[in-house]
């Protein structure tokens, strides 16, 4: 990694958006700095994923915005923000269901690959190579998650553990700086949620930062380096877990006052 | 880095070539009508396969795609017939025809962007008509389409001095009109294969597949979904327009009733009932489609005649009640089409699993 540990990576604004009369976020400030875990907790409803929506350009904020790697990231353009370097896992799976797992993290690779309909078409030397690169690269990704073995199977008939494995490598396929994760220990068992920390801290020492967003609070607190909690859209407290766990508006959040 | 083929597929591939070099003698045995025929049955594989892309690759239901054909096609009648006087070489038509179905493609592309499915259908549907009723009506005030009475005494293929239209003499060997066209259509069908098999395995055919699969995923890892549709739009109508212009000059008459909405329909059905994304599966569907309805003509008025002595139903609406229950049976029974790609076959036979929340 070249920018230094520790620096502000992405810088979101106030960000607001309401759908009709719902105030989804209510002018929410953060920042994620490079290298680090980073929790975003809060009951159902909350705002998390209209947040990582309005992030990655599925959703344009009503106001404020986002500043990522020192530059406004550009509202309603999802496909530049990944090119940004922002990638991201969805809360209920999203693969390509009837592609196989490597054809999934290949399509991962578009956006760090050039290769036209010309190229292909003439099968160009330049294509071939870069398609051999494309395609061990996703292989590579696969040992990553340990799912190898899984290859040539659909996506749609991988078990659920391996799905959520499969949507994390083909996020990292496309070289993210920041890597988004929407409950990914959603519907896991201990084992399960186990071996997604296990994957998440080694992403993590791989020099990826991560921005996760979980119920699993014991996950949360033993994954992250730091925590935001929302509630009704607002933002309650963005500290380290410790602070967090025993802050008396995040307890009322929860448990309900 | 070729791969050397293993016999057995050396084998099948020059068994295949024989058989392809074969059969419009084999056909000319039944009558040229045969092969004629059997030319249709060619140009409607290159179509399908142009269809395939848009449908098969991208997943966007086009109803209109015969409106390609048609602008491929009128681009040849216009540019080498007496009409305007104009007869310019193939080399010169062929490219041009493609890029005006290109720029349609483009046109019809750009405003349905964000429609899907049935919205998607009805909306190329309207352009298919479209098309066709310029055509119908572009004879007044300046006559440039001729109408409903159409275009004819069209040029054919012509390389040089040689002419497709006319029996010639080829190493001795005797070939009709036709089955010289044969034999341009099925090398113009390699080569859309061949462009097939190369897109869908790129980057750009699988950020297509990933379009079909799930937009919004596919727009989350940085695909430009609105310039890859109109790439696959245009794709496929350039194979349409090629496709036309050799339908026009293998004719020599063009009118706009060739082009209605049965037409887009039908191409439809061949990529859907033949295996759709899968090439083998939608060259079969093709052939079958074009060749099924033929037999039937030939065969349902004689089999009558042996059965019951005489004929009992008019053939011409027998033949295409038997054509429909056809349909509806092979989507009955084989819902992923004739020659499903294996993946989709593994699809279809596993239930998909139950996705937890």
């Amino acid at each position: 990694m070249s920018k230094a540990m520790g620096e502000v990576l992405l810088e979101a604004n106030a960000v607001a958006k309401h759908f009709g009369g719902v105030k989804a976020l209510r002018d929410v400030s953060l920042t994620i700095r490079r290298g680090e875990v980073y929790g975003l907790i809060g009951p159902n409803g909350a705002g998390k994923t209209t947040f990582f929506n309005c992030m990655t350009g599925l959703y344009v904020p009503d106001g404020g915005g986002f500043m990522f790697n020192g530059a406004p990231l550009i509202a309603d353009a999802p496909h530049q923000a990944a090119e940004r370097g922002i990638a991201r896992t969805f809360q209920n799976i999203r693969l390509f269901g009837n592609m196989t797992a490597l054809e999934n993290v290949m399509v991962g690779r578009h956006v760090r690959t050039r290769a036209g309909v010309v190229g292909a078409m003439l099968h160009t030397p330049a294509t071939r190579n870069e398609e051999a690169a494309i395609r061990q690269r996703a292989i590579d990704l696969l040992h990553y998650v340990r799912i190898e073995d899984r290859a040539e199977d659909l996506a749609k008939n991988l078990s659920y553990g391996d799905q959520r494995r499969l949507e994390i490598a083909r996020a990292l396929a496309t070289e993210p700086s920041l890597l988004c994760l929407d409950e990914p220990a959603a519907g896991m068992n201990a084992t399960e949620t186990e071996a997604l920390r296990e994957l998440i801290e080694g992403i993590r020492r791989d020099g990826t930062t991560i921005l996760l967003i979980e119920h699993d609070v014991k996950l949360v607190m033993g994954l992250c380096d730091r925590v935001a909690v929302l509630d009704y859209g607002a933002l309650v407290i963005e500290d380290v877990p410790a602070v967090v766990q025993k802050d008396q508006r995040v307890i009322e959040a929860y448990l309900g006052a | 880095m070729m791969k050397w083929l293993s016999p057995r597929s050396a084998l099948g591939i020059a068994l295949i070539t024989v058989a392809l070099v074969a059969l419009p003698f084999v056909a000319a045995m039944g009558g040229q009508a045969w092969v004629r025929i059997l030319n249709f049955a060619i140009l409607y594989a290159f179509l399908a396969l142009g269809l395939n892309i848009v449908v098969g690759l991208a997943g966007l239901l086009d109803l209109g795609y015969i409106a390609f054909y048609a602008v491929g096609a009128y681009t040849w009648a216009l540019l080498a017939s007496p009409h305007f006087g104009l007869h310019w070489p193939i080399w010169a038509i062929l490219p041009f025809g493609a890029a005006l179905a290109c720029i349609a493609g483009v046109v019809l592309g750009s405003p349905t962007l964000k429609l899907r499915g049935d919205y998607l259908a009805i909306v190329t549907l309207g352009f298919g008509e479209i098309v066709r009723i310029f055509m119908n009506n572009l004879n007044a005030p300046v006559n440039i389409t001729n109408g409903a009475q159409g275009i004819t005494l069209i040029d054919p293929v012509k390389f040089g001095d040689f002419s497709f239209s006319g029996t010639s003499q080829i190493l001795g060997i005797s070939l009709s009109g036709p089955q010289k066209y044969y034999y341009l259509l099925v090398a113009l069908a390699i080569l859309v294969i061949i462009v097939n098999v190369r897109l869908q395995n790129s980057r750009i055919g699988r950020a297509w597949q990933a379009i079909r699969e799930d937009e919004i995923a596919a727009k989350a890892i940085g695909i430009n979904t609105r310039n890859l549709k109109l790439l696959a739009f245009a794709m496929g109508a350039s194979f349409g327009g090629i496709a036309g212009g050799i339908f026009s000059a293998m004719q020599g008459f063009v009118s706009p009733e060739s082009f209605s909405l049965i037409e887009s329909v039908m191409i439809l059905a061949m990529v859907v009932l033949g295996g759709m994304g899968h090439i083998p599966g939608v060259i079969l569907g093709a052939v079958l489609l074009t060749i099924l309805p033929e037999v039937l003509r030939y065969a349902v008025g004689p089999v009558q005649t042996a059965i019951f002595g005489k004929v009992l139903v008019d053939p011409e609406s027998l033949r295409m009640l038997i054509f429909g229950l056809a349909l509806v049976l092979v989507m009955r029974f084989k819902p992923a089409g004739l020659w499903p790609s294996p993946e989709r076959k593994r699809e279809l036979a596993v239930k998909p699993q139950e996705v937890a929340p």
